[in-house]
């Protein structure tokens, strides 16, 4: 779509766009194109030279046995984070979208934790399971299960999903809701007339209607699991024990600034990039198609 | 709803009566934590309901940074001032470059138009953390590292607020500025005068989105700030928490997490109608 009236000139335009455009090749190309050439090369372990060694640091990193621990971690970790947020989050839009009035107050009661940084969330969470005196660790330890995220690495994984869940219940609410209101009463109506139930209704009529809005939450949320979620993983556990919450973006960050292995972190940079660049091509894909129903 | 049974009715509430305490109890408990003393903390179980030390653990934290004899951080009212400089840095930075560029690339043809377009929709790929190591080092040698400045360019530039605007762009109808030129309307008085004000809703809505975004921003404030001075709320506490087995002064934790959610949490309550229309609108 093109506006068929516009203004003449091409200085002022040019003035125009190039504020984004600076800042975008300063903060954005340039480090972009920078991570990928940086990971054609391995700098000696005193930082004096590099050597280029092509795609070593990918043949590496592919058979590492670190790495690839660290993408199943990724992968477990942002299934759990989406699949449980969205459900709740459906959950309680379907609630909610069954009540005439009050709709309104449960959405102002359920949404504001959106507003919580990632951050935040992991120190709130981290206190009730703090193994010295947290709430929840201390009635665990009541009926005599041991909680320890320190040491038990499917314990840490349960405590950064719950962090990184909770927080996103409130996004997920939003949209199935928005979703829910917009499909017509009257189909509903029609379906409950012929004797439907609530259940028949929800699973053969909204869950269909609905299943767009899903794949995007679900890429959405994949993306939010990926990167947001840094900062849950670093007030809680660290990655740790061992590498047990080591995600991908903890890896990159962990391997570059603290490690200083500056050749992998970049080809781990790459590899991000190519990981967003596809989800965002789905993500677009998606909206296309939207426009239609 | 289309049946009116009265036990459904009531289960839907208590359905979503659960939710919403599942939502507030972490919070809840955080504040209940942040009004009373360190030693009802620290002998669990943590009481349920508030304590009298509000007014003291609020006010050591705000100006002392934290109780005396539990090591000293900068006052968190500093750290306030830091993050709001910041949000507000990023969410005014961003609005700015996008809606100028978003007005070229609708209002004008010029060379490298579409080029520009495709350009500024690549950087939607690329978020921060892919690429830190290089953009640490484009700031370094800058010299900007421990500045605002250094916090908040790296930030602004925002595919997503431009695209929203180009969109809304868009549907303004071709009548508004052929009656614009008509009168003899500069490009700049056309955006100034028609394009502002018909956005301000718009604005508003991405104004929610972003000064959440820039508040809570983590990583790069991470990495780009040395100096105590410098750091926002939100990474600060993480350097409060107590690591091993030494005890921190939880209340004084406490009451900094509460205060460093309370500024987004009441923009997002206060603004709630823009909040949600920017969230549905923005992530599309």
């Amino acid at each position: 779509m093109e506006k068929r009236v516009i203004f003449k000139g091409w200085w002022l335009p040019a003035l125009l766009v190039a504020p984004q455009l600076i800042i975008s090749f300063m903060f954005f190309f340039y480090p972009s194109g920078q991570a990928i050439w940086n990971s054609l090369f391995l700098p000696d372990p005193f930082g004096l030279k590099t050597e280029y060694v092509g795609l070593d640091n990918f043949r590496f990193l592919l058979t590492d046995s670190y790495y690839l621990a660290s993408f199943k971690t990724t992968i477990i970790f942002s299934t759990a984070v989406s699949v449980s947020s969205m459900a709740i989050g459906l959950y309680l839009a379907a609630l909610a979208d069954r009540l005439i009035k009050g709709a309104g107050v449960y959405q102002t009661l359920l949404i504001w934790p959106y507003a919580i940084a990632p951050a935040i969330a992991g120190v709130l969470w981290l206190f009730l399971f703090n193994g010295n005196i947290g709430l929840i660790s201390y009635y665990l330890q009541g009926i005599g299960y041991d909680w320890n995220h320190t040491l038990d690495g499917d314990q840490a994984m349960f405590l950064v999903v719950l962090a990184s869940s909770w927080g996103r219940i409130s996004y997920n609410f939003l949209f199935f809701l928005a979703g829910l209101q917009a499909i017509p009463k009257s189909i509903i109506e029609a379906a409950a007339i012929d004797g439907a139930s609530f259940w028949r209704r929800f699973l053969t009529i909204v869950i269909p209607l609905l299943s767009p809005i899903t794949f995007f939450l679900l890429v959405v949320n994949i993306v939010y699991a990926f990167f947001d979620t840094f900062g849950i993983v670093h007030t809680i556990t660290s990655g740790g024990p061992e590498q047990d919450t080591n995600i991908l973006v903890y890896k990159v960050f962990s391997d570059g600034f603290v490690s200083q292995d500056l050749g992998s972190s970049a080809a781990q940079s790459v590899i991000l990039l190519v990981l967003v660049g596809v989800l965002t091509v789905i993500q677009f894909k998606y909206i296309e198609k939207k426009v239609h129903y | 709803m289309v049946e009116k049974k009265k036990t459904g009715y009531w289960l839907t509430h208590a359905g979503l009566i659960i939710g919403v305490m599942f939502i507030f109890f972490p919070v809840w408990l955080t504040f209940v934590a942040s009004t009373v003393t360190q030693e009802a903390i620290i002998q669990p179980p943590l009481p349920l309901l508030p304590g009298g030390e509000f007014f003291e653990n609020y006010a050591n934290a705000l100006f002392k940074g934290g109780k005396e004899g539990y090591g000293s951080n900068e006052p968190v009212i500093n750290m306030l001032i830091n993050s709001a400089i910041m949000a507000l840095g990023i969410t005014f930075g961003k609005l700015t470059i996008s809606l100028l560029s978003a007005f070229a690339i609708v209002y004008f043809r010029f060379p490298f138009r579409k080029t520009c377009f495709w350009l500024i929709f690549i950087t939607l790929m690329l978020p921060v953390e892919v690429r830190i190591v290089p953009t640490y080092e484009v700031v370094a040698n800058l010299n900007l590292l421990n500045s605002y400045s250094g916090l908040i360019f790296p930030l602004i530039a925002s595919a997503t607020a431009t695209f929203l605007f180009r969109q809304f762009f868009m549907t303004i109808p071709n009548e508004m500025v052929e009656a614009a030129r008509m009168d003899g309307c500069s490009p700049m008085r056309f955006f100034k005068d028609i394009l502002l004000p018909i956005s301000k809703t718009n604005i508003a809505a991405l104004f929610v989105i972003l000064f959440i975004y820039g508040w809570n921003q983590y990583l790069w404030p991470l990495l780009m700030t040395t100096d105590p001075a410098m750091k926002t709320i939100v990474i600060a506490i993480d350097g409060m928490i107590p690591t091993g087995d030494d005890f921190g002064h939880w209340p004084t934790i406490m009451a900094t997490a509460i205060l460093a959610m309370l500024p987004p949490v009441i923009v997002v309550i206060s603004m709630q109608k823009f909040f949600v229309k920017g969230l549905l609108e923005s992530d599309k």
